[in-house]
């Protein structure tokens, strides 16, 4: 009897391999030669540089290309207006070649996906075929949160796999528990809506009709759904036509050898750039973010979440002499029971957009830069969770927070050389986000999730101030979207729009401002909206005596009888919430039921028409003494509208007078004696460090903090060993000091038991990090 | 891309024009710009002992002419401890965790909610200069926020010879 031991087949990869063959191959090279792929010499691009730049340039523009054709077919405001979305190309070992302008965190995320499929086992199960479409928003395997919507197609050439090319769009809805993309209510992924694990969606090109079935109808706004989808769809087809056009011009050969140079030349690039602007050395920063749950206002599921706690991410950042670096999170808080957690891909994939708008200011944003950084964010971690119930609908609400943190480290570098055109103090929280739904003005079951906020403040850099209502940190090419279109997209009428006075942390330069717009519920029927942001903590601190922006807090009016007193003529809100400690719209509605307080996070409200909802943008830190800043420009921003004018004394030690026209001038004799005065009376006021530390030990050691502050150190502690004896160390405790979670008088439900999805059968997790 | 002194000091005084700042922005960085910055920086301080590294508009590391020290020194002239060392914890502080001293920052309701977070303030201790701004929870530890490789960075990055240090 004849019998066949082993059947070689072949793979899809082109030369053979298969998907896992050459992923794998292609990581023993790079582990055992430091160089990706092992190139350790880029033969395309040192042979035939013409060509290799010929080759990044069309590929380039035509990723960019896409985004932009691609977009115009979306209905939706988010990504219409705001372009909210991304494209991406691929190896064949899912690693990124190049991506376009957008949301550019999904460079890894998206390659995770693809990487999450290779070592599953896609290409047997369910088959990857040329012309299949691939759907994935898994934030378990990398994606950001549930709303980043990634569609996948594969690339062939002559019946072999060459790469792959993604697109992600950001959706308004995904069947949450509350409407909105970034919902507030539920605790646990399940609650997180619609959930797709890299599910084969298309074949043959076409979309497959139990998909579009199913998936409309598990998110509210299902035209906004299915015309992103179009988009992605589209736009993955126009760069899958140019990869094929690129081929028929310059060759196979010369494209394969570009797929994988042009990733080890990125690792290159970013330790060049590293050297070129950075001074090596140890940097240490810290961000918080504000998670306050106990408020009656924040309805959830679980009694066990209901508590007020504090999100923790202290880094260590390494640049070695050598020009390679390490970014360590130890003592990061763990994750928790809200929408706040997030993947280690998103993580680390959210800081090259940070680092495109300073460190890698370049085109060829891949892969490369995260084969050059070693990361370190330990298992449990918010931001590396060991449980595969955690929720991720509104992940950016530390990453912001946290990340701001590292654009202080990096600026003390470009500081330290003289580059203080790279100095940024810092990327606002970026928020409010207004989220809600019910039945819209054309009586249709609608989300709305407004994306001003992709115009907050930005930090102030070393020379100049921070631009005032600019951008946001997730999107370098956001805007706040023209009100007449998010008018058509919501039933919610404008009744102002203005620049948040003192929104922006002070400074020498100040950080740039916010701005507030004022919405009247209008035409919507059975309604609700709710607030995300931050709002106890401002979560960017400012630099080098800069000061932290403002934080945030809520406005909301209901039952406000606005129908009869504009039937009357009578006067109404309008403009913005100038002064909230001097607030003027409580008069003008006498009967009305007002929210006005630092409460910045809810879950769903009702809503009806003539009720009011402030949607508040956040500025940006400040950098420098506020006392060295140009007293005229302090008049300036009062003139403006971007200082309230009692803070150009208390601030800055500027004496305003009168300058004509009903503006403000400085008199300079009087500034200069009070900015002397100020300087006095903070050394009267302050007292030596380590007289305030002592007196802080003791507060330290009667364990008096509030239970929320106590809480924040004991998780980090727990999962930090190093964090902790720092700490014992810094403080000086003695051993019998303790401080567990255990003890404190809430619930810490997962401190002890946790379960990762790498415990369920027949999954293969792909761990970027070290942990 | 290289620049005179006198562009690079008006990027220092905050008086560079656009131009000249985008080509800052999007061209290869201008090695020499740290010793152009520092010959800067040193006509501006009242003091000659060579600056090594400025740490913030008012904070420099020093080599200080007495005993070859590397010392973290203001622009009033404070020697606060030895380069490697928290210069924070040397300094004076004022700590802001009380609503009405949040309120004299930010308007009411803008302001942080100091049981949550706290403001603290860090003085040189002869001019009242404030040279950093921390604001973590209660408890939170001095942030030690920066430790420079100075040798390696003028010996191996720039190839400069690094200052005698005692």
């Amino acid at each position: 009897m004849n019998m066949q031991s082993k059947v070689d087949t072949r793979g899809i990869v082109r030369g053979g391999e298969t998907l896992k063959q050459h992923r794998d191959r292609l990581m023993d090279a790079t582990k055992q030669t430091k160089h990706y792929a092992g190139l350790e010499r880029l033969e395309l691009r040192d042979s035939d540089p013409i060509k290799y730049n010929k080759l990044f340039s069309r590929l380039r523009a035509g990723v960019v290309d896409a985004r932009e054709t691609a977009k115009k077919i979306a209905a939706s405001p988010i990504v219409e207006q705001e372009g909210e979305l991304c494209f991406t190309l691929y190896n064949a070992a899912g690693d990124s070649i190049l991506t376009s302008t957008g949301i550019i965190i999904h460079v890894g995320t998206m390659g995770a996906a693809i990487k999450y499929m290779i070592e599953n086992g896609w290409e047997d199960n369910p088959g990857i075929r040329d012309k299949d479409i691939f759907c994935n928003n898994d934030s378990l395997i990398g994606n950001v949160h549930p709303c980043d919507i990634h569609t996948i197609v594969p690339i062939f050439h002559e019946g072999e796999l060459i790469g792959w090319v993604g697109g992600v769009t950001h959706v308004i809805d995904t069947g949450s528990v509350g409407p909105g993309s970034m919902s507030t209510g539920q605790v646990q992924r399940f609650g997180d809506g619609y959930s797709i694990t890299c599910r084969k969606i298309g074949e043959n090109d076409e979309l497959k009709r139990d998909w579009l079935h199913e998936s409309q109808r598990m998110v509210r706004t299902t035209r906004y759904w299915m015309l992103d989808e179009r988009t992605r769809v589209a736009g993955c087809h126009m760069i899958r036509d140019l990869v094929q056009e690129v081929i028929a011009d310059e060759g196979i050969e010369s494209y394969w050898k570009f797929a994988y140079e042009s990733v080890e030349h990125g690792r290159i690039g970013l330790q060049a750039r590293i050297k070129a602007m950075t001074i090596p050395g140890k940097y240490r920063q810290v961000g918080f973010v504000d998670v306050p749950y106990a408020h009656e206002d924040v309805r959830v599921p679980s009694d066990f979440a209901k508590v007020d706690t504090i999100m923790h991410t202290p880094s260590e950042i390494t640049i070695r002499p050598d020009g390679t670096w390490r970014l360590d999170f130890e003592g990061a808080s763990r994750w928790g029971w809200h929408t706040y957690n997030a993947h280690q891909v998103s993580f680390t994939s959210g800081i090259w957009v940070m680092m495109t708008q300073s460190l890698i200011p370049i085109e060829m944003i891949n892969d490369g830069a995260a084969y050059g950084t070693e990361f370190r964010l330990p298992k449990g971690t918010w931001m590396n969770p060991d449980d595969r119930r955690v929720a991720f609908s509104y992940s950016w609400h530390f990453l912001v927070s946290s990340w701001t943190a590292l654009w202080r480290g990096l600026s003390r570098a470009y500081f330290g050389r003289g580059y203080l055109e790279e100095v940024n103090a810092g990327n606002a929280n970026t928020s409010n986000w207004l989220q809600g739904g019910g039945f819209n003005q054309y009586d249709e079951i609608h989300a709305v999730n407004s994306f001003e906020c992709a115009a907050n403040g930005v930090g102030a850099s070393a020379h100049q101030d921070g631009i005032s209502h600019a951008a946001a940190v997730w999107n370098p090419e956001g805007d706040m979207g023209d009100m007449e279109i998010w008018e058509l997209a919501e039933p919610l009428v404008y009744l102002g729009r203005q620049i948040k006075a003192s929104s922006g942390g002070a400074g020498k330069y100040r950080g740039g401002c916010g701005f507030e717009s004022l919405r009247m519920v209008w035409n919507a029927k059975d309604w609700t909206m709710f607030f995300m942001g931050n709002g106890h903590i401002s979560s960017d601190w400012g630099l080098m005596g800069g000061y932290p922006a403002a934080s945030g807090y809520r406005f909301e009016a209901h039952d406000t009888r606005l129908k009869e007193i504009i039937e009357n003529g009578g006067a109404i809100p309008h403009g913005g919430d100038t002064d909230p400690e001097h607030p003027i719209w409580e008069g003008m509605l006498p009967d009305a039921r007002i929210k006005r307080d630092k409460q910045a996070i809810t879950t769903e409200a009702m809503f009806k028409d003539y009720d009011l909802y402030l949607n508040y943008m956040r500025g940006g830190p400040g950098f420098g003494d506020p006392l060295d800043r140009e007293p005229q420009k302090v008049a300036d921003d009062v003139n403006g509208g971007y200082l309230l004018p009692r803070f150009a004394q208390s601030v800055y030690g500027v004496v305003l007078d009168g300058a004509g026209d009903g503006l403000k001038g400085v008199d300079q004799a009087a500034t200069v004696a009070l900015r002397q005065k100020i300087r006095q009376q903070r050394l009267a006021e302050s007292v030596p460090t380590q007289e305030w530390m002592a007196d802080e030990r003791q507060r330290i050691l009667a364990k008096d903090a509030g239970v929320h502050v106590q809480q924040m150190f004991a998780a980090s502690f727990k999962l930090g060993p190093r964090f902790e004896q720092q700490f014992r160390s810094f403080w000086d405790l003695p051993a019998d000091w303790r401080l567990m979670e255990a003890d404190l008088p809430i619930p810490s439900y997962g401190r002890e038991y946790s379960m990762d999805i790498s415990e369920l059968p027949d999954v293969k997790t792909v761990q970027f990090v070290e942990e | 891309m290289a620049y005179t002194k006198a562009k690079i000091k008006d990027l220092v005084d905050g008086n560079i024009d656009r131009d000249t700042l985008h080509t800052m922005l999007s061209t290869p960085k201008d090695k020499e710009r740290f010793q152009i910055y520092l010959e800067i920086l040193q006509e501006q301080v009242d003091w000659d002992d060579p600056i090594i590294l400025p740490l913030g508009p008012k904070l420099y590391i020093v080599q200080r002419k007495a005993d070859r020290k590397w010392m973290i020194r203001s622009q009033a002239g404070h020697d606060f401890c030895e380069w490697n060392q928290n210069w924070k914890l040397h300094a004076r502080v004022r700590v802001r965790n009380t609503a009405a001293q949040m309120e004299e920052l930010y308007p009411r309701l803008m302001a942080p909610s100091p049981e949550w977070q706290v403001i603290r303030e860090y003085f040189c201790p002869l001019s009242g200069d404030l040279l950093d701004v921390e604001a973590p929870t209660p408890w939170y530890p001095v942030i030690h926020d920066f430790e420079p490789d100075i040798e390696a960075f003028y010996k191996d990055w720039l190839g400069l010879p690094v200052p005698e240090r005692a």
